[in-house]
């Protein structure tokens, strides 16, 4: 008998598999810091307190765990309804061109409480429309998702690019991005949340879209497993041929998933274009579509596990970055090489040690 | 004469931009087609181009350097064949994980041994695969086109280049002609039937993914080392995902494959031709257009509107034979 | 005939997990001759083959070939000792020639030129001795079903089998296409080759083998030469006496037709037709059978009437409303459920939790909830209220679905379907993988069901469970209804007519 079939409790599923392939991914990440020279040990501390030290570390650390909430939802629910969304990149481009027209269109008239809607609606809209066709695709034609939302990524990159050169620019100017908005179309830093907890916020750009951000964690967690479309996407996902006994209906609910997959990933624009920057730029997105895999994968798909997730991430990003200014011979990219180890191990690793663990727990539990 | 000269450079660099998307859509035509999906073409394509500038800097031999290529390389596709072929992990994952891993890497190795801000010193032209001059050149100088065809088009490339066109050739024949290539060809379609057959999935799997590495360990030569003289950062620039795109394209097969690389590099050289030039009556044509036109072509491919792709049916599925 | 065996298994042995596919299994076959094994689904015909054939181990016993005891490693060890198989489900490359196909793994060197010009060769030889003539250069994909099996046949022979196996040969063929195969098999018995002839279809046994060896639940109970034995012995042998589970009921009050089915043809995936021309009706109040050997087309009839595959023709009426082509979800609205044949597969989501089952088709119902959501509260007191009303154990609707046993969740699908008051009841192999215990309590409730004046349409392979539940039993067989009988039908009758045999 194989070892796949055995049954195993809860806390070694959740607890212990996914802890031992996170702690390989960080041993392995300490021996390239070892290999370049420099101690694990010490690399890991000042990453530690540039991420968490100070009250600025901590509002910069909260900023990119921001971005990573929403692209680690967007991948999640689509993986909830059997889809692996690699999109979220570019949906979350489209995304911030919704939320900076909506900015754009409203920061002369209104305060920020009455653009914020629109631009939550803007982004939203624009990133579910970035993930309509291949949604459709898949769901009436069958091509693969995973190619045509790699497809879209590029092809969103060509488009932002066109449109920031070409149209959106500000006459006369050399930088491809819009103008800056004014108040009306900026979301305010939480610096009052900090204070809340005796820290100074600084000039990290920490804004009200984190909240926003444990807004649609909470939604998300409703609409997997409280609605009924939730339960029908789930059922998908684990068993296309039980939703079809069901009667559920799959191209519908492809779609509906993929506009809110996209949506989501979209509204990850507010925290950077609304929130940061206060303008649309070029690739403002900087990759946190395809750490929202990682947070994802990581998170067990759970919106409690996505916040950890995105947070753990968000340390590597804020401490990777003040990691790099210490010691210069550690660049920031060593966060990319953490990231992939993390997918690499959580991801297509998953049941490395699971034979081994069955064996042992086998023992352990006739013994 | 202005427009032969403009043409000839066009077909020049359409050249140039090509060869390393035919490498790296061959790498993924050994792979796919043995039913192992492989989005991780980038990241080994990336990681050769470190390895091959970081090895002939420090031997002074672009040979060398190439062998430290597609060593590396094939060490990546050795991971990638560890997590889908033996722990029968997520294809797709595996290949994310592996591009994320080499962008880092490649960064942090090269800053922490170089100091440049992840580039590899400049090479000498010594320790890069320079242009060759093949024999007539100036006997053809004075030929109208032909001279200048034969002179920037078909001669003045490094061996690479002409690798990259017998590699073509060399893949259909392995493909269609050996007894690897049957193996290979089943093993992505039904590897119950080479399992029945009595040939382990495991091995031929694993040798298609090693394939896979060595075209990119030369894909990613080329881009360091002879198309350039050093490694710089994300120099594959997304190569990956086109060649991915071009295989689909030419519904993973090998000659197709180099026509559609041709085409994906053609509209990249004529992007760079139109910057800032304006055409008649439409005005400038913005070069988005082209740079996004290879995506466009293979979604409207892989809709089935025009042909249909048929990728390889065991692709991406885990061979279990247990039930 | 010579006198040393061709195969002699000793005392094979396999389990998967809980399951005993094999027990203690021996077998002789002799060389030169066509030998049957016969036994019904689920009988273990198929696993033994494979472990023949290397595809799986045994846990025990021993492999002798011509006397010699050999270790079939894998499928390469077993080509080696000179055994070719033809799987049920063909092990062919579908966008490769014949050509190409045969040579996989016999291509006689690293290119392939020198290896096509003898294998033409060789295919020549096999078509002009054996009769096996198939285009070496035609695709798979387009050929008809019979010919791809031919093909298989052939990449046995090429690799110099003197032992070929074929498991279930004749359930995807015409019987023209049948017939020829069987032909061929004589050709090759003539030529000294043996054959291990795999089915569940008493009349090909009877027309094409030498001895027939009968398996049942996993065990080997006899083995007799064709010509010494009869299909009412075969019958008894294959499906045993077993303990009759009689249920008490009454005379059944048939009202007005519920179901009505005319003239309905349905085609599987690969576009076989698998329901020919089936007309019958259910009546409020009777239970129908539906008896036949499984793949007979019973399947894609249950996932016509119940909206999970779209008929190719003919109609289907609910309360005289044409339903054919409506999808699952409008269906059961309408009042009809479905407790489907495989609850693995399509009944349950075996990693949801048990309260997430219990309304699996049904969580769109007001009662579960308002507007878009769920009313998680609704749900799981239903759940709890059917838990203890079904008697499932252990009374958690909290627990993971895979972790109750057969029984128990054959019982969460029979609550949820039943309690919904259906005005017909769909029901696939009720009690498949159950124990005794929820076999009678299943039964039971059934009976409870058509005493309440509902229709209820059965589908079960097993002849027991159709003749003590039916008040009409119908007889599928290739795809058609081949008669109808009263429950009072005795069990070779039926028997016979599942074989095809009579009407």
């Amino acid at each position: 008998m194989s070892t796949a079939s055995v049954p195993l409790p809860n806390w070694i599923n959740y607890g212990l598999i996914p802890l031992l392939n996170l702690t390989l991914a960080f041993l392995i990440s300490g021996l390239v810091v070892w290999f370049i020279g420099e101690n694990p040990l010490d690399a890991l501390w000042l990453m530690l307190d540039g991420a968490l030290g100070r009250g600025e570390g901590v509002g910069f650390t909260l900023y990119y765990a921001t971005n990573f909430i929403f692209t680690g939802l967007s991948v999640a629910v689509a993986i909830h309804a059997g889809l692996f969304n690699i999109g979220s990149e570019g949906q979350a481009y489209l995304g911030g061109l919704g939320a900076a027209l909506v900015a754009l269109a409203l920061d002369h008239y209104v305060p920020w409480y009455v653009t914020m809607p629109f631009a939550v609606l803007g982004a939203a809209a624009f990133g579910a429309a970035w993930a309509l066709l291949p949604a459709w695709l898949q769901a009436k034609r069958g091509s693969h998702i995973v190619i045509t939302t790699i497809m879209f990524n590029y092809i969103a990159a060509a488009f932002m690019v066109y449109l920031l050169v070409n149209v959106l620019i500000v006459p006369g100017k050399m930088a491809p991005e819009t103008r800056t908005f004014l108040e009306g179309g900026q979301l305010p830093k939480l610096d009052w949340l900090m204070a809340m907890f005796g820290m100074k916020l600084g000039p990290a750009p920490f804004n009200v879209s984190f909240l926003i951000a444990l807004l649609m964690c909470f939604l998300v967690w409703v609409l997997i497993w409280r609605t009924k479309l939730g339960y029908e996407m789930r059922t998908l996902g684990i068993s296309p041929s039980a939703a079809a006994y069901a009667g559920i209906p799959y191209a519908r609910i492809v779609i509906i998933t993929m506009l809110i997959s996209g949506g989501l990933a979209g509204m990850m624009a507010l925290n950077p274009v609304l929130g940061a920057s206060a303008r649309l730029q070029v690739e403002f997105v900087g990759g946190a579509g395809f750490v929202g895999i990682a947070v994802s994968l990581m998170g067990r798909n759970h919106p409690v596990g996505i916040i950890l997730a995105a947070i753990l991430f968000g340390i590597l990003y804020q401490g990777g970055a003040d990691l790099s200014f210490e010691m210069p011979t550690i660049t920031r990219e060593m966060i990319l090489v953490i990231q992939g180890l993390v997918i690499l191990f959580a991801g297509a690793l998953e049941y490395m040690f699971r034979p081994a663990i069955v064996v042992a727990y086998q023992k352990f539990a006739s013994a | 004469m202005e427009f032969v000269d403009i043409f000839i450079s066009i077909l020049g660099s359409t050249i140039r931009l090509s060869i390393p998307l035919i490498f790296t859509a061959l790498a993924g035509l050994f792979s796919e087609r043995a039913g192992v999906f492989d989005i991780g073409l980038e990241g080994k394509m990336l990681a050769a181009a470190f390895a091959s500038a970081c090895a002939a800097y420090i031997t002074g031999s672009a040979w060398l350097g190439l062998l430290s290529g597609i060593g590396v390389s094939v060490a990546f596709a050795l991971v990638h064949g560890f997590a889908s072929i033996t722990n029968r992990g997520n294809q797709i994952i595996s290949g994310v994980a592996i591009n994320f891993i080499v962008a880092g890497l490649t960064i942090v190795l090269g800053q922490a041994w170089f100091g440049q801000g992840g580039r590899t010193p400049q090479l000498p032209n010594t320790a890069r695969f320079s242009p060759i001059t093949l024999p007539g050149v100036d006997a053809l100088r004075d030929v109208p086109v032909l001279g200048p065809l034969y002179a920037n088009v078909i001669s003045g490339n490094n061996i690479l280049t002409y690798f990259a066109f017998a590699a073509v050739p060399i893949s259909w024949w392995i493909l269609y002609r050996t007894r690897f290539g049957l193996r290979m060809r089943a093993v992505g379609e039904n590897p119950g039937a080479v399992d029945t057959a009595g040939i382990s999935v495991t091995w031929l799997r694993y040798r298609a993914v090693i394939c896979a590495g060595i075209l990119c360990g030369l894909s990613g030569t080329y881009l360091a080392i002879a198309q350039s003289a050093a490694f710089i950062k994300d120099m594959s620039a997304g190569k990956g995902y086109i060649a991915l795109a071009a295989l689909i394209f030419a519904k993973w097969k090998p000659v197709p494959v180099m026509f559609a690389c041709l085409l994906f590099g053609f509209l990249d050289a004529f992007a760079n031709f139109m910057q800032g030039k304006s055409v008649p009556l439409i005005g400038e044509v913005p070069v988005q257009i082209f740079q996004a036109l290879p995506y466009i072509l293979t979604c409207v491919l892989l809709a089935g509107f025009i042909g249909v792709a048929r990728p390889p049916k065991a692709g991406g599925v885990p061979y279990v034979k247990e039930r | 005939m010579s006198q040393t065996p061709a195969i002699e298994l000793v005392g094979i042995d396999k389990k998967f997990g809980a399951v005993h596919a094999n027990k203690n299994i021996n077998l002789t076959v002799t060389k030169g001759t066509i030998h049957g094994i016969i036994g019904e689904n689920g009988a273990g015909k198929s696993t033994l083959m494979s472990i023949l054939y290397g595809f799986y181990h045994a846990d025990s016993g021993e492999i002798r070939i011509d006397g010699n005891p050999v270790h079939i490693r894998d499928s390469q060890a077993a080509i080696n000792a000179g055994i070719g198989m033809v799987h049920q489900h063909f092990m062919l490359v579908e966008n490769f020639t014949v050509l190409e196909n045969v040579m996989l793994g016999a291509e006689g060197g690293s290119l392939l030129a020198k290896g096509v010009a003898s294998a033409r060769a060789e295919l020549k030889r096999l078509e002009e001795e054996y009769g096996l003539e198939v285009d070496p250069d035609a695709v798979i994909e387009e050929l008809p079903v019979g010919l791809q099996q031919r093909v298989e046949i052939l990449k046995a022979m090429y690799r110099g089998a003197e032992i070929l196996i074929l498991d279930e040969p004749t359930g995807v063929l015409t019987p023209a296409e049948a017939d020829h195969l069987f032909r061929i098999l004589g050709v090759l018995r003539d030529q000294g080759k043996t054959v291990i002839f795999i089915t569940h279809k008493l009349r090909e046994i009877m027309a094409i083998t030498d001895e027939v060896s009968v398996m049942r639940r996993g065990e080997m109970v006899a083995t007799r030469k064709t010509a010494e034995t009869t299909v009412e012995e075969l019958a008894e042998l294959m499906v045993g006496r077993r303990v009759l589970l009689r249920v008490e009921k009454g005379e059944a009050k048939a009202g007005d037709v519920v179901l009505s089915v005319r003239n309905l043809t349905v085609k599987d995936s690969r576009g076989v037709t698998m329901v020919d021309n089936v007309s019958f009706d259910v009546r409020a109040g009777e239970i129908v059978g539906i008896a036949g050997v499984a793949g007979n087309g019973q399947s894609e009839l249950l996932e016509a009437i119940t909206g999970i595959r779209a008929p190719v023709s003919g109609e289907i009426r609910l309360d005289d409303q044409p339903i054919a082509g409506i999808d699952p979800a409008r269906l059961r609205q309408l009042g009809l459920a479905h407790i489907p044949e495989d609850r693995h597969h399509m009944g349950l989501v075996l990693k949801f939790e048990e309260y997430e089952n219990s309304v699996l088709g049904y969580h769109r119902d007001p009662k579960f909830g308002r507007g878009p959501f769920l009313d998680l509260d609704a749900i799981r007191a239903d759940a709890v209220e059917k838990i203890e009303k079904y008697d499932i154990r252990p009374p958690n609707a909290r627990l993971k679905t895979a972790n109750f046993s057969g029984g128990n969740q054959q019982k969460i699908v029979v609550a949820r379907e039943i309690e919904r008051d259906p005005k017909i009841l769909i029901i696939g192999q009720p009690t498949r993988g159950v124990d005794i215990g929820a076999i009678e309590f299943i039964h039971k409730r059934i009976i409870e069901m058509r005493d309440s004046g509902k229709a209820i349409l059965l589908v079960s392979v097993e002849l027991d469970e159709i003749r003590s539940l039916s008040d009409r039993i119908l007889v599928m067989f290739a795809g058609q209804v081949v008669g109808e009988k009263t429950a009072e039908a005795g069990e070779q009758t039926l028997g016979l007519m599942m074989a095809g045999i009579a009407a």
